[in-house]
């Protein structure tokens, strides 16, 4: 396990968007969310359970996310979620803007580097 | 819709949240066994990091949208199980705010009937009283002259301008003779008004018949009264003073007059008058009619705006009329919002009562939170223990607060009810003079108002306990096991600036209700001047025909014949000692005055506008009925009639304001008679002074120097008459003995106002009493609720110190400084509160200074005094706990611990 202490902070906004990006590849419960991001961002991210959940309870309730209960993996039930088509738009606007957000941003930051 | 159906299927919501996590951290703990970990060990450290499960159950709710309303029904749920739970304090601070709000609510509807709405007519704004002022003779409104009417309807200001005179008239053609309020107005007066009739129509606005019209308007009172509510009263006649007229409207049952006094305010029939005929016809710019003139400002015009379009009129009219306005008359015509009727003569109390009222308000929510407070303290540890398990401060102050707020609701609903069960009883309570013209009635406005007053009081006396909840110190509060109480300090400060509050507000209104006390005593005590007991006035009214011919009574020689038959008569009646007539001014206290224009010999040339003076007619036997003592020259005489030299007698005022330092007997005077439809100008006899008598308080009890002439009652033709009886009289008798007696003379003539002289002393305190009444009647509750609060605070640092105080018996304190001590706290409560309602008390007096009567704002014994009582009555309070503080017993204290 990680120290806590090496976690980035996640700006506002982001962890909605990770979390879509990993529900857009199929349905799948929390815990494997937790999981997924954690392996996909080779350990530098670990979603902590405080803010996984709300943030999919919020997200069901904006109907960007749906959900259904269904037997996992461990054969206990879990709750699946799936984006909705209206989470897909979403998650795609987001997506741009994110590039294109980075893209300026780095840019702007290499600029200055280069500049001093 | 999601949002309702996730809020009732809130159980399965919170079982599949539940399941979620559960979920989670069972994956979370097989993980860790797989990789080796004992399942005890895993299951440990997955705990800990997974945190407060509780709060992420918290955040997921809240992120749901449905938090706000569901946590709002979980409070209420909560907090009405709490009521249930201590039934005895939810019942005394629900009480507490019942009667606080249901004071308050009830102060509220008085003052939205009357400061608020003072006006019940469509756009009232628009509604102004026009008054001319002659600065320079020292009248103010002096009346208008019809030249100066046609000025006004020409000069663009108005929509419409109406001139209106007030008078009474005998109503017959029905089953009983009745007298009637009746009201001379322009045919745009209710056009203007903007009100429609109930039955038939009003004036035509534009009628510009000249003189008298036969048309009249009816109240909805006659209608009913009079004519039994005859559907078929349009176009029917009646008869006003002899004269025929035609009923064309029946104004609705809710109509009143916007008139100055009451008897305007009752009026009950309206005429129309042209205003333009004889006896009106005079061009003469400087005779001025006592008329009232009324009107509305054209849409959209301020009364600051008209104010000034109306400055500019009188300018450009001076300078064309030099010689009707002339310079030292100083001129001037003043709007006064319509309203002023109703609100000029209250404002003041009314203002001082709703203070007052809401003073006590504030005390009870004082002591509520004093209550609530002390709940607190037992609930602290319960507070602290729903934290620990993860409860955010937020959401605790938020259910506290919900907690005070429907204690607040249920009581200001309790008050709401205990106000309509005695609408009836409180009604009955107001003076028939607090002008009105709507009717008291819990409208909307007033239940909104109970609401938004119950809402405030819910969040002030919540806020309190509320902030408290907000910094318990987790730590501490769980240590000190089962004593709850113990290290609250800052409670103990708070309730202890509760106290002083309550204290201070009390006090500002115990001294407001003393000074009202000290007034109204004054002026009870104040010597009348005359002798009220054993009198009783009836009136009675001669007919005043428009046609001259018709009047049986239109010489003073036709009126003395029957004048002297109804003196010989009534003395016959049982009971009757003397008798006197008089006509209806000089009936002692009768606030329908008849100032007539004064004319100095010799003076004329001073001004061109007359002074006016209060004016009566009177029979020789009326100063002495009235007891009222001669002091220079002589009284009439019977032989004072109408083949004798005119006589007057005056009063010390008028004699000290027209003839200061000289001898006024013997002097000249005329009078110009303001009777409207019988002559405006002044008669041209001169009258001669044969005699002063003393100030007495037959005008106002406030003021013992009116300047009063009297005029022999045989020498003039009075024909509103007043019937004054001495003796041992049976008061609910006389009206119908009188009534006999007049109608066996004359069965024509109408007998009302029949009325004891005591009765019309107390009926002319009634509009102070009331003040007064209801503010000691708050004083006192504020008193109370004050006693109680210092007795709780008491109470409560003693049953706190129990263990102190055993220590020191123990170790050999004297029993009587542990009272000395206790009771030193409580006089420095009572002292700090004493301090600062002082500072209020001086403020708050000398803005009702307005009110008072013959005392200062600052008056020191009222000051001194009740600042004794309170902190006399707080010591008494704390008397109770300091005895049992003083009896503790050293062995018991020690052992509870």
């Amino acid at each position: 396990m990680k120290n806590t202490d090496d976690r980035f902070d996640l700006p506002q906004g982001t962890l909605d968007l990770l979390i879509m990006r990993v529900v857009a590849l199929g349905p799948i419960h929390g815990y494997a969310i937790a999981q997924r991001i954690q392996q996909i961002s080779r350990d530098a991210l670990q979603v902590q359970q405080g803010s996984l959940y709300p943030a999919l309870h919020r997200l069901e309730y904006k109907k960007l996310l749906s959900s259904r209960w269904k037997p996992s993996e461990t054969g206990r039930e879990a709750k699946f979620y799936e984006l909705t088509s209206r989470g897909r738009t979403h998650l795609k606007a987001e997506t741009e803007n994110w590039t294109r957000l980075t893209d300026v941003v780095s840019l702007i930051l290499k600029g200055t580097l280069e500049g001093i | 819709m999601g949002w309702l159906r996730r809020l009732f299927s809130r159980q399965r919501l919170e079982a599949d949240l539940d399941k979620e996590l559960r979920f989670h951290f069972e994956n979370q703990v097989a993980d860790k066994v797989r990789s080796g970990i004992p399942e005890s060990e895993a299951r440990r450290l997955t705990r800990i990091e997974f945190g407060g499960i509780e709060q992420v159950k918290e955040d997921c709710r809240e992120r749901r949208g449905t938090m706000g309303l569901e946590s709002l029904l979980q409070d209420l749920r909560y907090a009405l199980r709490m009521f249930a739970k201590s039934p005895a304090f939810s019942a005394i601070a629900i009480l507490t705010v019942a009667l606080s709000i249901g004071a308050t609510t009830a102060i509220f509807s008085l003052v939205d009937a009357t400061l608020l709405h003072p006006l019940p007519y469509p756009h009232p704004e628009e509604l102004v009283r026009i008054e001319d002022d002659l600065h320079g003779a020292g009248t103010m409104d002096a009346g208008i002259s019809i030249p100066e009417f046609k000025d006004l309807q020409r000069s663009g200001i108005f929509q419409y301008v109406v001139l209106e005179i007030f008078g009474s008239a005998n109503l017959t053609g029905a089953s009983q003779p009745s007298r009637v309020q009746y009201e001379g107005v322009s045919p745009a007066y209710f056009a203007m008004l903007g009100v429609k009739p109930e039955l038939g129509h009003t004036f035509d606005p534009l009628d510009q018949t000249p003189g008298f019209t036969l048309d009249v308007v009816i109240s909805d009172g006659v209608w009913k009264r009079v004519f039994g509510s005859d559907p078929h009263i349009v176009g029917k006649s009646l008869r006003l003073d002899n004269d025929l007229n035609r009923v064309i409207g029946v104004m609705p049952p809710g109509f009143r007059d916007p008139g100055r006094t009451v008897d305007e305010r009752n009026t009950e029939l309206w005429a129309a008058y042209g205003f333009s005929d004889d006896p009106a016809r005079s061009s003469n710019r400087s005779l001025r009619a006592p008329l009232e003139t009324v009107g509305r400002l054209k849409p959209g015009l301020t009364v600051r705006a008209a104010q000034s379009q109306m400055d500019a009129l009188v300018a450009s009219l001076r300078k064309q009329f030099p010689d009707d306005y002339p310079a030292d008359s100083k001129w001037t015509v003043r709007l006064v919002p319509l309203k002023e009727n109703v609100v000029g003569n209250v404002r003041q109390s009314l203002i001082l009562l709703f203070g007052a009222v809401a003073v006590v308000l504030l005390i009870g929510c004082v002591n509520v939170a004093n209550l609530l407070l002390a709940r607190a303290s037992a609930r602290s540890r319960e507070m602290a223990v729903r934290q620990a398990l993860g409860a955010a401060r937020k959401r605790l102050v938020r259910q506290l607060l919900t907690e005070s707020l429907l204690l607040s609701l249920l009581g200001g609903v309790a008050g709401l009810v205990i106000l309509f069960c005695m609408k009836g009883f409180l009604l009955r309570l107001i003076p028939e003079s607090l002008p009105r013209l709507n009717d008291l009635s819990i409208n909307w406005t007033v239940m909104l108002f109970a609401l938004a007053a119950s809402i405030a009081a819910g969040v002030i006396f919540g806020l309190a306990p509320a902030r408290q909840a907000g910094r318990v110190d987790l730590a501490h509060a769980l240590r000190v096991e089962g004593r709850g109480s113990k290290g609250s300090t800052e409670q103990t400060r708070t309730r202890r600036v509760l106290v002083v509050t309550e204290f201070a507000l009390s006090l500002v209104l115990m001294v407001a209700a003393g000074l009202l006390l000290r007034s109204f005593w004054d002026l009870y005590q104040a010597p009348l001047g005359f002798n009220p007991q054993h009198v009783m006035s009836v009136q009675s009214w001669l007919p005043n025909p428009d046609d001259p011919k018709t009047d049986i009574y239109g010489t003073a020689a036709q009126e003395a014949v029957f004048a002297r038959e109804l003196l010989r008569r009534s003395r016959l009646l049982p009971g009757v000692q003397e008798a006197a007539l008089g006509s209806e001014p000089s009936i002692p206290l009768h606030h329908d005055g008849n100032p007539s224009q004064l004319i100095v010999e010799g003076r004329q040339a001073q001004s061109k506008q007359p002074p006016l003076v209060e004016r009566s007619d009177v029979t020789p036997e009326y100063f002495h009925l009235l007891e009222i003592p001669v002091l220079r020259g002589r009284l009439f005489k019977d032989g004072d009639d109408e083949n004798a030299p005119l006589v007057a007698v005056i009063n010390q005022a008028m004699a000290r304001t027209y003839w200061r330092g000289e001898d006024p007997l013997g002097k000249r005077l005329r009078v110009g008679r303001g009777r409207p439809g019988v002559g405006l100008d002044a008669r041209k006899t001169w009258i001669t002074i044969v005699g002063v008598i003393a100030d007495a308080r037959t005008e106002s009890l406030a003021n013992a120097s009116v300047p009063q002439m009297y005029l022999s009652l045989y020498q003039d033709t009075p024909k509103e008459l007043a019937i004054f009886l001495r003796g041992d009289l049976n008061a609910s008798a006389i009206p119908k003995e009188v009534r006999a007696m007049v109608q066996s003379v004359n069965p024509e003539l109408p007998i009302y106002g029949a009325k004891t002289l005591d009765d019309a002393v107390s009926a002319s305190l009634e509009q102070r009493r009331f003040s007064m009444d209801i503010v000691a009647a708050f004083a006192i509750t504020a008193l109370l609720l004050a006693v109680l609060g210092i007795y709780g605070v008491i109470s409560y640092i003693v049953s706190e110190r129990t263990r102190d105080i055993g220590i020191r018996l123990a170790l050999g304190a004297d029993r009587g400084k542990i009272l000395a001590m206790v009771l030193r706290q409580g006089l420095g409560l009572a002292m700090a509160g004493a301090a600062l309602g002082l500072v209020g008390s001086v403020i708050v007096s000398h803005l009702m200074a307005g009110l008072l009567y013959g005392v200062m704002p600052t008056d020191p014994l009222t000051f001194a005094g009740v600042t004794l009582v309170l902190t006399g009555v707080a010591l008494a309070a704390c008397y109770i706990p300091a005895r049992r503080a003083m009896r503790v017993d050293p062995m018991i204290a020690l052992r509870y611990e």
